[in-house]
């Protein structure tokens, strides 16, 4: 029989679109209109449809997903902060979450005035932050900063503290969204030692993040959602090969954007899909934009990130010199751009934004678009592939 | 929802202490701030009370003044805890959409650090009564009865108000107008009850409709228990303490009913 210490059954979470009346000046007059007419029409939607899933003691278990799938909604339901509109989740034992580090550090306050309100925002008494406060600061390295207030931090050393107060909590089941790709590099490693030394602890973990390599690495089981449902559960290869495999095709269903991404391809010379590409191989990228709004001036912004999400490559079709395009309302292109896969072996990530230069505005973003793999006949590592060719090693005496 | 907030009692202690040193921290005027708003209220009171005896023909003493000393901090602290804890839940907007804890920390928070101000105010009220040469009596056992019903009422219109400010925003600036106004409605630079000594501003009997208002009860107790060394009306202390009693049963009810929501109306 194993043991289960979270269960969702049957979740459904129902959120409404549109005008929520936020002020009684707008009330008033909206609850006259609503007795004449009689009820209003609300454009509800399914944040979340029909959830299931259970996550055993002591096991690691990842959400992944695109984004608007419904990840975010579906951590505040295990945290507790939404309730479901039908449903039920079981929880059993202390839940803590690592959804946002630093939550409730004020900037006047200290590091050490911090770490205590931190602590008990998240579920610990004083006495024992008194008892876990050598560890929390050791954690973080900031010895020398503990009375300074923590708005003269940098962003790093803000985040440092933040997740050496959270990884302290010692919960029954730890939730951790993304906090990982926050602060610098040699913290990060020292996160992802924590939090497998937690695992190691019994600690039920469950993950969800971007970082598909960190969700392989770090869990057993994990799930897929997609638009408020599960798409795929189980071992977690299978889920991210999956995920991997679906892409993002046409994903944008906001009806409040004038322009939206409507599909993104990979292509290789041949004209043929693919998601995996030889280095040095060329890759033909195609963006296709719809406007329903008329719009003007539009670029498109291409980019590359390597499996961390890191950016190893960004252009557009206004820096390569293309021109801009307008497009009426209705209308759509598609930008095709030719690249050359100079990259080292491994999985990448392609992301799409359509922005207008002049008036520096977003218009759409879809990162990561695509999921593609680069492969190498010779053993190169790191994210460049400079095509290395060894010329000689001469011996000479002297 | 006490059981509640006692799991969390240490979240509650740190929040009000980082309401009170992040006021302290950066003020030049440090421990000057609790006492300025008493201050000021009670100047206020001076001059309207000159301004009254100047009609009356008669002259303003010290026994004139003294009510609107023992009456400003109290005050004081019923309109601070109002306006502060009305926005607490808004302003900590980013807490309650990321954590779960019990929300009602927030507006009682507000009112604990409210209250640490009052303590300081009232210190120092006391100093001034006692150098007045005032004789303290057995009356004085009052005193703490009378603020316990004044903090119940403010307990319970800072969980009703803070909720609601959630759903409206303009819930707050409805509280502002009204805390302004409020003191020209409240037995602060006057009275309302009868005397042992006639004082310059004193309403009279005439004006006992104000006693509805449940904080002027509190304030006129305040004031006979301290000034005059007389025990407080019965009818109307009974009747601001059930409406603490109402306020404490009905709110908290409301508050948790709304709980749910509050991470949702953005």
């Amino acid at each position: 029989m194993p043991d289960i210490v979270l269960e969702a059954k049957g979740l459904h979470k129902k959120f409404r679109k549109g005008e929520l009346y936020t002020s009684l000046r707008d009330l008033v007059p909206a609850l006259a209109r609503r007795a004449v007419k009689g009820g209003l029409d609300k454009s509800e939607f399914w944040a979340l449809k029909d959830v299931n899933f259970q996550v055993e003691r002591g096991e690691a278990f990842g959400i992944i997903g695109h984004n608007g799938a419904g990840k975010s909604t579906l951590l505040k339901h295990l945290c507790g902060i939404l309730v479901p509109t039908s449903g039920e989740l079981v929880v059993k034992g202390r839940l803590s979450a690592l959804i946002e580090v630093g939550a409730g550090f004020h900037p006047d306050l200290t590091g050490r005035d911090n770490i205590y309100l931190n602590g008990t925002i998240l579920g610990m008494s004083r006495a024992e932050i008194r008892t876990k406060f050598d560890a929390i600061v050791e954690f973080s390295g900031l010895e020398g900063f503990l009375d300074t207030p923590v708005k003269r931090y940098s962003s790093g050393m803000y985040a440092r503290l933040g997740f050496a107060v959270a990884a302290h909590v010692e919960p029954d089941v730890l939730v951790v969204d993304e906090v990982l790709s926050v602060g610098d590099f040699v913290f990060q490693r020292k996160s992802v030692e924590k939090m497998r030394q937690v695992m190691k602890g019994g600690t039920t973990v469950v993950f969800v993040s971007h970082n598909l390599r960190a969700v392989a690495d770090l869990c057993k089981r994990g799930m897929l959602l997609d638009h408020g449902t599960v798409s795929a559960i189980g071992p977690v290869t299978e889920v991210v090969k999956t995920y991997m495999e679906r892409g993002t095709e046409g994903a944008d269903k906001d009806p409040t954007k004038d322009v939206y991404i409507s599909r993104v391809g990979l292509r290789d010379e041949a004209g043929a899909e693919a998601v995996q590409f030889d280095a040095g191989q060329r890759m033909i990228t195609e963006v296709e934009v719809t406007a329903r709004r008329a719009t003007e001036r539009l670029a498109v912004v291409i980019e590359c990130r390597d499996e961390e999400m890191y950016e190893v490559f960004n252009t557009s079709t206004q820096r390569l010199g293309a021109e801009t395009v307008s497009l009426a309302a209705g209308e759509k292109f598609t930008a095709r751009i030719a690249l050359r896969v100079h990259l080292a072996p491994g999985t990448y990530h392609f992301g799409v934004y359509v922005y207008r230069y002049d008036i520096q505005k977003n218009y759409d973003t879809l990162t990561p678009a695509k999921t593609f793999y680069v492969r190498s006949q010779i053993d190169v590592r790191g994210v460049a592939h400079l095509e290395p060719e060894v010329l000689g090693q001469d011996k000479s005496s002297g | 929802m006490f059981r509640l907030l006692s799991r969390h009692r240490d979240l509650l202690y740190m929040l009000s202490r980082r309401d009170v040193t992040v006021k302290y921290k950066q003020s030049i005027m440090g421990l000057l701030w609790a006492i300025l708003m008493p201050l000021l209220i009670t100047s206020a009171g001076v001059v309207v009370k000159i301004a009254m005896a100047q009609i009356s023909g008669k002259h303003v003493v010290l026994h004139d003044v003294l009510p609107v000393a023992v009456k400003a901090a109290p005050w004081a602290f019923f309109v601070a805890s109002l306006r502060f804890s009305t926005q607490s839940l808004s302003n900590n907007y980013n807490l309650v959409t990321k954590i779960a804890f019990p929300r009602a920390v927030f507006p009682l928070s507000s009112v604990a650090s409210q209250l640490f101000d009052f303590a300081i105010a009232a210190t120092v009220i006391t100093l001034i009564i006692a150098f007045s040469g005032a004789t303290a009596t057995l009356q004085l056992l009052w005193v703490p009865v009378l603020l316990l019903v004044l903090i119940a009422q403010v307990v319970g219109l800072a969980l009703l108000l803070s909720s609601a400010n959630l759903f409206f925003r303009d819930v707050k600036y409805l509280v502002e107008v009204v805390l302004t106004f409020a003191i020209f409605f409240t037995p602060v630079f006057y009275s309302v009850m009868d005397h042992a000594v006639a004082r310059v501003g004193d309403i009279g009997s005439r004006g006992k409709i104000l006693l509805l208002n449940p904080v002027a009860p509190i304030l006129e107790g305040l004031d006979a228990v301290i000034v005059d060394g007389r025990a407080p009306d019965a009818f109307w202390t009974a009747y601001s303490a059930g409406w603490a009693i109402v306020l404490l049963l009905v709110t908290p009810a409301i508050f948790l009913r709304l709980e749910p929501k509050f991470a949702e109306s953005v």
